[in-house]
């Protein structure tokens, strides 16, 4: 999966590269600025949408510089609990003053200013000022909770129709319990094994329906892009990492620190090699399901910024095509991250039970 | 990496495992414990009906067998039935020919012993009736011969002459 990542890294560099070409081979110069500035305005747009944010936007019109949607709280630790709407940064335009501290949203984040609203950057334009802890409910915290709800009450559902029709699940339970033994029979049985994977199971669903939700909605035209975010993957394989070496036994220690059945000199070489790959093992989760998210979104989202670029009959259809072709993809994608994030998980902590066969 | 490092929001870090965790424990509890309990009892429920019906099969079989061979048990019972009738019947008539045969025989044999018998009476009786003929016949012939002298004289000089002779 990495490797198509990569690839398709790449290739959006080389279409955005063969439209930066097009476009300078083909237009006037007037018209090249303007295109030059709807350019940095897909950029920014992108950009914007990758990250995290602290009112939830659906969209905005730049001209007359209205956002629609809705504030969300902002909850700061400065010396003491700080918790207001986002509204008072009216999109970071302005600087919210509480309590007497002031603080302005840059580039997503929020920092500690003076009553102008000064930001001092150091060499490499990073913002020196300095940032209070942040706690605020940011539009990835809100999916994150109305995913949870959704789970909560389909799942809930399930469970409770089987008490219903005695035995049999109904309506939604029908389509919501293959994907339940899908996950028991074929991702966690495998690879843990018969005897344990009972205790895992409540995590490896959670995780498989919470990332392929996630995943899901970050199809939609809302505009969120919480499994592309690092700090979310970044917990999810913490978790995984985590109950993988606290249920870990003996015999999972013993392979990483004393491999048996090799020299003593190669169990010394080897022992800093396997403990690397404790924690390279959920690193590349990690890492797995962020690069695939982002990938997929900014690759999309140039297509569909593509179309308005072009603003030709060949050019702008040929764009939409490409990016429904790439939508589709992206679905498959984001059934099939959340598989191998789930499957990784289960082989992790099958690995961790393995009992001693010598 | 830097860039990563930087979009690294704690605040969001925070949410996600608080809300992540708790997405866990409640789906446990409400959700996956049910649904996989429901499920293993079907699945176990599904597998019993299939031993079940297997075991019914089993017993049919068996049941079969055993009206098979208590069918073939009531033939052959019959079959020995008959065999046995049979050979008592003709039993029976070999015993009736041969008591027949020997009261035949007995009532022949009684018959010949009394023809014998009779026989016998009769030829002594016949035997008595002759030597009194005989005598009868022997008196007249005498009574006629010795009539006179000469005749008695001959008769006893031939009779002289025969035990002569013997």
């Amino acid at each position: 999966m990495q490797k198509i990542s990569v690839v398709r890294i790449f290739m959006t560099l080389a279409v955005i590269l063969t439209s930066l070409n097009l476009a300078a081979k083909d237009t006037e110069k007037a018209e090249k600025e303007g295109k030059d500035g709807l350019k940095t305005e897909i950029k920014e747009f992108i950009d914007h949408h990758l990250q995290d944010s602290h009112d939830f936007t659906l969209f905005s019109d730049k001209e007359s510089g209205k956002h629609y949607g809705f504030p969300l709280p902002v909850i700061l630790w400065d010396n003491g609990l700080k918790v207001f709407s986002s509204s008072k940064f009216h999109h970071g335009e302005t600087v919210a003053e509480v309590d007497g501290n002031y603080y302005k949203l840059y580039h997503s984040k929020i920092y500690k200013t003076d009553a102008a609203g000064t930001i001092t950057y150091d060499e490499s334009h990073h913002a020196t000022n300095e940032k209070p802890l942040d706690f605020s409910i940011t539009k990835n915290v809100v999916s994150m909770l109305l995913i949870g709800l959704l789970m909560f009450f389909m799942f809930r559902g399930l469970a409770k129709s089987y008490k219903k029709n005695n035995g049999i699940p109904t309506g939604a339970g029908r389509f919501l319990e293959p994907l339940v033994l899908f996950v028991r029979d074929e991702i966690a049985i495998p690879n843990i094994g018969e005897k344990k994977y009972k205790k895992y199971m409540s995590f490896l669903l959670t995780i498989f329906f919470f990332v392929w939700f996630l995943n899901l909605l970050g199809m939609t035209p809302l505009g969120v892009n919480v499994t592309g975010n690092i700090a979310v993957t970044f917990g999810l394989a913490l978790l995984t990492f985590l109950i993988t070496n606290f249920t870990a036994n003996k015999n999972y220690w013993g392979h990483i620190f004393w491999m048996p059945g090799v020299p003593t000199f190669m169990k010394v070489v080897l022992a800093p090699i396997e403990l690397l790959g404790v924690f390279i093992k959920p690193f590349s989760l990690m890492i797995r399901l962020y690069a695939n998210m982002t990938a997929g979104h900014v690759v999309l989202m140039s297509i569909v910024g593509m179309m308005f670029l072009f603003k030709s009959w060949i050019g702008s259809p040929l764009s939409f095509g490409l990016a429904f072709a790439l939508s589709i993809l992206e679905l498959l994608v984001a059934a099939l991250q959340a598989y191998i994030f789930t499957m990784l998980s289960a082989l992790y902590f099958g690995m961790a039970n393995e009992e001693a066969h010598h | 990496m830097d860039k990563l490092i930087n979009d690294f929001s704690f605040g969001l870090f925070f949410w996600q495992i608080l809300l992540f965790v708790g997405l866990v424990l409640l789906l446990r509890k409400f959700a996956w414990k049910p649904i996989l309990d429901s499920v293993n009892n079907r699945e176990e429920g599904i597998k019993n009906a299939l031993e079940a019906a297997e075991a019914a099969r089993k017993e049919m079989q068996n049941l079969q067998a055993d009206n098979e061979r208590i069918l073939n048990e009531a033939r052959a019972e019959r079959d020995a039935m008959l065999k046995e009738a049979r050979q008592l019947k003709d039993n029976m008539i070999t015993d009736a020919k041969t008591e027949a045969q020997a009261e035949a025989d007995k009532i022949v044999a009684q018959a010949q012993a009394t023809i014998e018998s009779e026989k016998k009476a009769a030829l002594a009786e016949l035997k008595n009736q002759v030597a009194g003929l005989s005598v009868e016949i022997a008196e007249k012939v005498v009574r006629n011969e010795l009539s006179n002298k000469d005749k008695q004289l001959e008769l006893v000089d031939s009779m002289l002459g025969d035990v002569t002779l013997n």
